[in-house]
């Protein structure tokens, strides 16, 4: 039998309040937030945090990744080694990148289900759209991962797919040019034309696989970019209105690819052993799996945040300026300082373990850790007696801090933590999703996978600090 | 193994110093040719006297050449290093050594360096991006992690700390107004400088020094041969350069209220000049006061005032022109800016006006008094990993 053995969601701390962009535009905008990734995130950075949550607690080192997402931070190169490399993963496990449209996430899931040996999905999106239009106001940014594998007594299934099916069609409702900032969709009629005898289709499909009728399912999810037609697809099902639950579009938005998978986890957050939970992904076709929830399902919910618990820990707001800073659309004035310079290719493969997996040395003569590894012992001076020790998931402690004005930031002020970690070991680090006037001495961070900057053509990953979440 | 020092062996014999600001007007070439020339004249003697030259400096120039080319030096050695903000000071050490043990009988220690070209608020960036997992502090930002951990391990409260480093910098403009060869020449009132836009943690403008060109020279014989030269030589009576192991950053034992290395720098310098009280045997210190918490924490590092305790020393003005030891006569890296190679010669510059009685309206009274050492300091890096460097000369020969 196999299944998810793991999910779990990450959401940004930022979210933006429509009716700040709708006063900033002069528009209306509706009500509610989207959320906001960060300067410092995009798909690949946030589907490291979704990933580092399912993975947390587990016993199953994944034999393949899928890395699903609409809005990949690069192209000719595979975003999913970055993650790989991020989550420490086996050299000889492979990471493969499925790219450009919505449902890329839903054939990650599938083919996770279809491999063999653990496989790990992850779903990512960054949703951006033109001023004024709905894709900007109504999308958001997420990420969800699954470890898909057969069940075993050392890591259970927690849902098992029991009917799938799919439909697929040849249309025109929502599409890009590569480098342009924005998708075109056709009338909003259309695709719900197009749409809709599709996602049933599929759904009845899935379900007469699975043997059941709607009404025995505890939870419908109906995901796609096309709003309308997903509510449509939900309510020609019948379902009651709290099987239906919460899509979460008023809080965060549509997240793209990340949306079902989003919505995926946090039902699998809720549910109850036995429950039947189907997902229909309506994006250039549906894609329906209708899954059965476990009895393990209750053990493996202490393991990560929940959606639920990141929905209420996403306590940032950003302005609308800052959103369009943060999204590229406004350029502003740089310090007068020398420009950022891309980390080079032969230093960063040298330190990959470093850079990507925050992974330091622990002298073996005498216990010290250190960041960055070293050769010789900073306390004992042994030489070449370290063992590699990885310090992503280990909590620290403020030091001392700075707020930097000066420096060159895509979001300044840069701020700057010594941090001090528990067990040992210290590292001065940037911080994020903080405010600069908040940090103190003593403060409890914990460590966050980014996107640093962007110069020359080229991504600066590496790891920050953030304010310890209760969640 | 073992310090041993040069103490007394070899001698100043003449300076030049340019004025440091904005010489938008002058190369790095004229600022070189003009600093020799003062050196040499000061010193009454010609180029080609000169046997062995030692260039600092950090951006304006690699290789001899840099300093042979626009003095045409006639196939003589000119050694360029760096070592960052006391590569001024690295030049003079190692002239000294190579008079000291016979191997020429004059040397140069030029310093330069020729930062506004640049454009930039502060310093150029120094070394590659590497693997991009270093954050980018700026040198302000770097420096003010003292503070909240100055008030934080002596309970001092942030506005307190505050004030004693207003006093710093107030003190220091106070004193480059009067100097003429001084970036800025006016004194600041506190208010401005307590308010000025903040620039990096509770680090504002005025609590950094400023971005300046400029250059400075020494002219060093075998201190037997000095009175040939001047009557009034200075002698070198220590000089220590440590490099710390950097262990701020990774070490948690590293508490950022202290520089380590000018602890070391300092016990050293102190061992070779036979000083046993600083505070009560020197003249004056220039000390390397790039910003105001460096100054406050080099007081405690350098044995002026003990831990803890600087910040009220500083209040009380123990450290003023007519202090009981003034720290920064002329007006120190806040007056001035830091022109990197030049500021450790410049530094020495000073101590080679007051201990002959020849800082005009800046001349402090303990000179007048007997007082004949002085000490200056420089530091490069950050907190947790500099560099660090310590000389002490004197107007007195061997005791």
């Amino acid at each position: 039998m196999r299944g998810i053995v793991a999910h779990a969601a990450y959401l940004p701390y930022w979210r933006l309040d429509r009716k700040t962009l709708g006063e900033a535009l002069g528009v209306p905008a509706g009500s509610g937030t989207r959320s906001v990734a960060a300067y410092d995130e995009d798909t690949t950075s946030m589907g490291v945090e979704a990933a580092r949550l399912a993975l947390r607690g587990g016993r199953l080192a994944p034999r393949a990744l899928y890395f699903a997402t609409a809005d990949p931070a690069y192209l000719d190169k595979t975003n999913a080694t970055a993650i790989h490399a991020a989550l420490d993963l086996p050299r000889d496990a492979m990471a493969v990148d499925m790219l450009g449209a919505v449902r890329s996430a839903a054939g990650a899931l599938r083919a996770a289900l279809d491999a063999r040996g653990p496989a790990l999905v992850v779903q990512s999106d960054v949703r951006t759209g033109l001023p004024a239009g709905l894709d900007e106001r109504e999308g958001g940014d997420a990420a969800a991962a699954f470890l898909c594998a057969d069940d075993t007594p050392a890591q259970p299934v927690l849902a098992v797919p029991i009917g799938a099916a799919s439909a697929t069609a040849e249309f025109l409702e929502r599409w890009r040019l590569p480098g342009e900032p924005a998708s075109r969709q056709w009338e909003e009629r259309f695709g719900e034309h197009a749409y809709v005898p599709l996602g049933e289709a599929a759904l009845t499909e899935a379900l007469k696989q699975a043997g059941v009728t709607p009404a025995a399912l505890a939870r419908l999810i109906v995901a796609g970019p096309h709003a309308r037609a997903c509510r449509r697809v939900a309510a020609a099902a019948g379902v009651r209105k709290e099987v239906a639950g919460d899509d979460l579009t008023s809080v965060v938005g549509n997240a793209g690819a990340a949306h079902a998978g989003l919505l995926l986890a946090d039902a699998l957050d809720r549910a109850r052993p036995e429950d039947l939970v189907a997902v229909v992904s309506l994006a250039d076709g549906a894609d329906v799996t209708v899954w059965q929830v476990t009895g393990a399902v209750a053990a493996r919910r202490a393991a990560a945040p929940t959606v639920a618990a990141q929905v209420a820990a996403a306590a940032g707001r950003v302005s609308y300026a800052t959103f369009l800073t943060w999204r590229g659309v406004i350029r502003r004035e740089p310090p007068r300082r020398p420009d950022p310079q891309p980390p080079e290719a032969p230093p960063a493969l040298r330190g990959e373990a470093w850079k990507f997996a925050f992974t330091g040395s622990r002298c073996q003569a005498c216990g010290a850790r250190h960041l960055p590894p070293q050769r010789v012992c900073v306390k004992c001076h042994a030489v070449d007696r370290m063992a590699p020790e990885r310090l992503a998931d280990v909590p620290a402690t403020i030091a001392t801090f700075t707020v930097d004005r000066l420096a060159f930031s895509p979001s300044p002020p840069m701020v700057v933590a010594v941090l001090d970690f528990e067990g040992g070991g210290r590292f001065p680090c940037e911080m994020t999703d903080v405010d600069p006037g908040a940090v103190k001495i003593g403060d409890r961070v914990e460590m966050t996978f980014r996107r640093l900057l962007t110069a020359g053509g080229v991504h600066n990953y590496f790891w920050k600090a953030r304010p310890a979440r209760r969640a | 193994m073992a310090s041993n020092g040069i103490r007394d062996r070899v001698a100043i014999v003449g300076m030049g110093c340019t004025s440091f600001g904005e010489h938008w007007d002058r190369s790095v070439n004229d600022l070189l040719v003009d600093a020799a020339g003062e050196a040499l004249t000061s010193a009454g003697i010609a180029l080609p006297q000169v046997d062995a030259f030692w260039l600092g400096t950090l951006f304006s120039g690699q290789s001899g050449l840099t300093l042979s080319r626009p003095l045409k030096i006639d196939y003589k050695p000119v050694s360029r290093l760096e070592n960052f903000c006391a590569t001024g000071s690295e030049a003079f050490r190692n002239a000294c050594y190579a008079v000291a043990c016979g191997a020429y009988d004059v040397a140069m220690a030029i310093g330069v360096e020729k930062l506004k070209d640049s454009g930039y608020s502060g310093l150029p960036n120094i070394g590659a991006a590497g693997d991009g997992t270093r954050a980018p502090l700026t040198a302000p930002a770097m420096f003010s992690l003292l503070a909240p951990a100055y008030a934080g391990k002596y309970g001092i409260e942030p506005e307190r700390l505050k004030e004693a480093m207003t006093r710093i910098a107030w003190k220091n403009h106070r004193n480059g107004a009067l100097n003429p060869r001084a970036q800025f020449r006016k004194e600041v009132p506190k208010e401005t400088i307590a308010c000025s836009p903040l620039v990096a943690g509770p680090l504002g403008i005025f609590d950094c020094s400023g971005v300046s060109d400029g250059a400075a020279a020494a002219i060093v014989v075998r201190a037997e041969d000095a009175r040939r030269y001047t009557d009034r030589p200075l002698y070198v009576k220590a000089l220590s350069f440590v490099a710390g192991p950097a262990a701020g950053p990774i070490d948690p034992d590293y508490d950022y209220t202290t520089f380590p290395e000018v602890v070391a720098s300092a016990a050293d310098a102190y061992a070779q000049a036979g000083l046993k009280d600083p505070r009560a045997e020197l003249a004056m210190a220039e000390v390397h006061d790039c910003f105001t918490p460096t100054e406050l924490v080099l007081m405690e590092d350098l044995g002026f005032s003990g831990r803890g305790t600087a910040w009220k020393d500083v209040l009380a003005g123990v450290f003023d022109r007519d202090g009981e030891l003034a720290v920064n006569p002329d007006g120190g890296l806040k007056s001035f800016g830091h022109p990197i190679g030049a500021s450790g010669l410049r530094m020495l510059f000073e101590c080679w006006l007051q201990l002959r009685g020849e800082a005009g309206d800046r001349q402090i009274a303990s000179v007048g008094r007997g007082r004949t050492l002085a000490l200056t300091h420089n530091l490069g890096g950050a907190p947790g990993e500099c560099v660090s460097f310590v000389s002490v000369v004197g107007s007195a020969p061997s005791a």
